[in-house]
């Protein structure tokens, strides 16, 4: 800890620098000045590039990707709310690939702690290990750490920038600047005279920012309401650019055919048929599969398909039973993890009833709306990349490394992301575009995959089975005892993400377990590691994905067990575990009118899952119709401890129970001869219009620490759902996905 | 040999194989991007169009198939000038990743010519092949109603 106490400790240092025509404005952390990806003239790059102003106006630099969660809106707001910007003035632009944005959260919520009883002593370590995202570089999107990481950084730039604004004001007006005050992006004498902040830039430039303190938060003005999306109107026009749309003069279209058998290289291939086809231009060897380049997507779609190929077989199980049957087997070994273990869950307790239950969930795809591509541009002494990703500095380090170039010679844009979901995490579209583009030197290249290929050449979620026992006693919980085993995402994703392996107990494979809010006297979770050799990633809400479906539905077991309302059941462990988590599901049971009764033909059922520093408690409705059961209803509490923005958290919200039912409902990915056998929407498919429910949002701020909004609300809605179902049907289905035991209206 | 097709008022030569599907000839030909690739396969209703007013998905129609006018997003309003629809859709914040909303948008479009007031049942039957990865259907919901409000008063 001390190493990494001197590397991390804090020293907000603050500066601005000339940029053409303008001034850059920011702060950034730790002792060595982070290199300013804007690019300054010589000796001025100790800057972090928040906020830039030049002739034009003000722009808003974002660290954070925008892929539809709405994180552009809110941390723009944040520096606006500092810096006296109408709203109408706001610009914002994605930042490029550079350390001084690193995620100062992310590393830190890898901690073995339970967020809902962390001390402060916690959270400041956990801070401090976050800021270690900085000595790595780590510059992501992901783990709902956008608003948490954002919070402080972009204000602090904005107060920055209106401070030194004002400065420059000051000495050309020659007057005091506390006399002078800002608003709608310009400084303001007591006169009456203002100066527009594009016309101090340049003298802003030129000096030393002062210390800051900023604004207490009754005088926010954005942030806390709900602000009209700064993306809108280019997505209802057609204008946004995602990276499937990045059209450069010259540019040339292709697509890739990769080995199925995931992992796998190949054989040998002939592609003298495709050769000849209208269009194409070129056909490329990349080793696992081959990449078609033509004047017309479709054009090397069709080409693609006509290359002859015979594959090295996958270096896996093929065949889905194989890997449900290794999965079962790793129960056998010690477990890799124990992350709760209170009371004794190894002896019986007299006078109780014992419950046990086995679940299963199966492996699944992002399938984001948008299927994987980037384009890329290759000129000998440089590498320009344009797509949509959460990981610039990988995607840049990645693109170099496979084209032989420096990070240095390869520029990153992230364009709009058409979905994330975790998927654009990972970096092998870039990859695969930078490498097509080697053997093109000097033209432009857009890979697009079908949708086929991106179903099958996905970094899954983990199928799963867990194991549960428990005991009930007087109406209670007086023991959890759970298990889960399956392929483990961080020892997938953590050599693709850090180039080094996965250490020490895996807190991913069972958080949604072992961190929930319940006063169980004896109570323990295990986590087992399946090593598949799979391709594993990180999906939305990632381990609470799988272990928010087990572990509710084995609460909601116990609570039929006990004789006991489901709801109430749970009521009674949490509220004195944790407040704020008994009151989003005092108020979802508010809100939807829980009374325990449901007429015929209705069911009812309530999920809960602490996750991502926020909880969530949702109940829906299902009904029986004559053409099969309706999911009709939902009901969604959540508590974000603060909410900067109320409606981009509802949108989130139900954004994250509709990917859960969609999945729960549907969702699933098998393997057959090594291969993915779901290919498009037509097999892997998700709630539409018609199947959508109603859904009522309460948004709550007891919560004692700032939570995400992106991924808390997937997991307790595929619990909440089966919970349904079963007080439907009185038929307790215990494998995902449930239209393997029901019927839905399709 | 060209064939000729008429987007958004404009006729264009295009130099391609007659099987080339629509939606590419609009992308990467004309380099009309707002109408998005989701599926290819009629399955995700993300590469709406309308050819004479009817909506319809631009990957399954061959380009020597296309029987009339084609219209996309880029046609139905600008940023300075949106249409009643699209402004409920800002309105209304529908977008999330926004990559499915032009094809929303168009089948919407589609669906209020023909039925100026569409209840709920219409709009379900009418958007059940338009796919939101994102869930943004509520919303889609509303800003239908509302731009079918906004129309029938003026
Ligand atoms: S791309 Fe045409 S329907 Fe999906
Ligand atoms: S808004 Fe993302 S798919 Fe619809």
């Amino acid at each position: 800890m001390s190493r990494l106490g001197t590397i991390a400790r804090r020293s907000f240092l603050i500066g601005s620098a000339a940029i053409a025509g303008g001034v850059a404005f920011g702060v950034w952390k730790l002792n060595q000045p982070l290199a300013n990806p804007l690019q300054p003239g010589p000796g001025e790059a100790a800057l972090n590039p928040f906020i830039f102003i030049d002739g034009s106006g003000v722009t808003i630099i974002t660290p954070k990707a925008e892929m539809g969660q709405g994180v552009q809106t809110t941390l723009a707001a944040l520096a606006a709310e500092e810096l006296d910007l109408d709203w109408e003035q706001v610009r914002v632009l994605h930042g490029p690939p550079a350390a001084a944005y690193y995620n100062s959260v992310m590393l830190g919520n890898v901690l073995p702690f339970k967020d809902y009883a962390m001390s402060d002593f916690q959270h400041r370590l956990a801070e401090e290990v976050g800021r270690f995202g900085k000595v790595v570089g780590l510059q992501i999107t992901g783990g709902s750490t956008s608003m948490t990481d954002g919070f402080v950084r972009l204000r602090e730039a904005g107060a920055t920038a209106r401070e030194t604004l004002k400065l420059a004001a000051s000495a050309q007006l020659n007057v005091a600047p506390a006399s002078l005050r800002t608003e709608s992006g310009q400084v303001i004498a007591p006169d009456g005279t203002a100066i527009r902040y594009e016309d101090l830039a340049e003298a802003a430039a030129q000096i030393d920012p002062p210390k800051v303190t900023l604004r207490d938060p009754s005088h926010w003005r954005y942030i806390g309401q709900s602000m009209p999306r700064l993306d809108q109107v280019a997505k209802a026009t057609g204008t946004a650019t995602f990276g499937i749309d990045v059209r450069m003069e010259g540019q040339r279209f292709a697509t890739l055919r990769m080995n199925p058998n995931l992992g796998g290289g190949m054989v040998s291939y002939d592609a003298t048929r495709a050769e000849a086809m209208p269009g194409v231009e070129k056909i490329i060897d990349l080793g696992n599969g081959i990449a078609v380049v033509a004047r017309n997507t479709w054009l090397a779609f069709r080409a693609a398909e006509a290359v002859e190929i015979t594959w090295q077989s996958a270096p896996y199980p093929p065949e889905q039973a194989q890997m449900w049957e290794a999965i079962e087997a790793s129960f056998a070994d010690a477990p890799n993890s124990t992350m709760r273990d209170d009371g004794d869950t190894t002896n019986g307790i007299a006078g109780a009833t014992e419950v046990t239950a086995e679940y299963r969930v199966p492996f699944l795809a992002h399938a984001t709306m948008e299927p994987m591509n980037a384009a890329a541009l290759y000129t000998g002494e440089a590498l320009q990349i344009a797509c949509g990703n959460q990981v610039p500095t990988l995607v840049q380090s990645h693109c170099a490394e496979a084209v032989g170039l420096e990070p240095e010679q390869v520029s990153v844009e992230t364009t709009f992301l058409g979905g994330g979901f975790g998927r654009r995490g990972e970096y092998d579209y870039a990859v695969y575009a930078a490498r097509v583009a080697k053997e093109m030197p000097g033209t432009p290249i857009q890979v697009t995959w079908t949708r086929e290929e991106d179903m099958g050449h996905d970094f899954y979620r983990p199928a799963a089975i867990g194991r549960f026992r428990g005991a009930v006693q007087d109406g209670r919980a007086v023991m959890l005892d759970g298990q889960i085993a399956g392929p483990s995402v961080t020892a997938s994703a953590m050599p693709r993400l850090t180039g080094m392996q996965a250490a020490g107990p895996d807190r991913v494979l069972v958080e949604g377990a072992y961190d929930q809010p319940y006063a169980i006297p004896n109570y323990r979770i295990r986590g087992h590691i399946t090593d598949l050799g799979l391709p594993i990633g990180f999906w939305r809400s990632v381990g609470a994905s799988v272990n928010g479906f087990l572990h509710e539905c084995f609460l909601d077991e116990m609570a039929h067990v006990a004789g006991r309302d489901p709801l109430d059941f749970r009521l009674e462990m949490m509220r004195s575990e944790h407040a704020p988590s008994a009151g989003c599901l005092e108020k979802v049971a508010e809100m939807s009118g829980w009374t325990g009764q449901t007429p015929e033909g209705i069911g009812r059922g309530v999920g809960f899952t602490y996750s991502f520093g926020t909880p969530v408690a949702q109940v829906v409705e299902v009904a029986q119709t004559d053409s099969g059961i309706r999911i009709a209803r939902a009901w969604i509490a959540c508590d974000v401890g603060l909410a900067l923005d109320p409606e981009i958290v509802k949108a989130q919200m139900v954004s994250g129970l509709v990917y859960g039912l969609s999945a729960a409902v549907m969702g699933e990915i098998t393997f057959a001869g090594g291969a993915v056998e779901q290919q498009n929407f037509w097999d892997y498919d998700a709630l539409r219009m018609h199947t959508m429910p109603q859904v009522e949002v309460a948004v709550l701020e007891a919560n004692g620490h700032m939570g995400g909004a992106g991924e808390p609300g997937t997991p307790p809605s595929m619990p909440a759902l089966a919970n349904a179902l079963y007080d439907l049907t009185g038929t307790r289905a215990r494998e995902l996905p449930l239209n393997r035991s029901f019927d839905f209206v399709v | 040999m060209t064939i000729p097709l008429t987007v958004n008022s404009t006729t264009h030569q295009i130099d391609l194989p007659g099987d080339v599907p629509l939606l590419w000839v609009l992308r990467d030909e004309i380099g009309l991007t707002g109408t998005k690739f989701g599926c290819g396969v009629s399955a995700c209703g993300a590469c709406t169009v309308h050819i004479d007013g009817e909506a319809v998905r631009a990957c399954q129609v061959a380009l020597r198939d296309v029987w009339g006018e084609v219209t996309t997003i880029e046609a139905m309003g600008t940023p300075g000038a949106m249409s009643i629809l699209q402004q409920a859709w800002v309105d209304h914040q529908v977008a999330q990743c926004g990559y499915c909303q032009s094809g929303q948008i168009m089948q919407a479009a589609a669906l209020l010519a023909e039925t100026p007031r569409p209840g709920d049942a219409d709009i379900d039957a009418a958007m059940e092949g338009n796919l939101c990865r994102c869930g943004t259907y509520p919303r889609i919901r509303a800003a239908i109603h509302a731009a079918a409000a906004k129309m029938s008063e003026v």
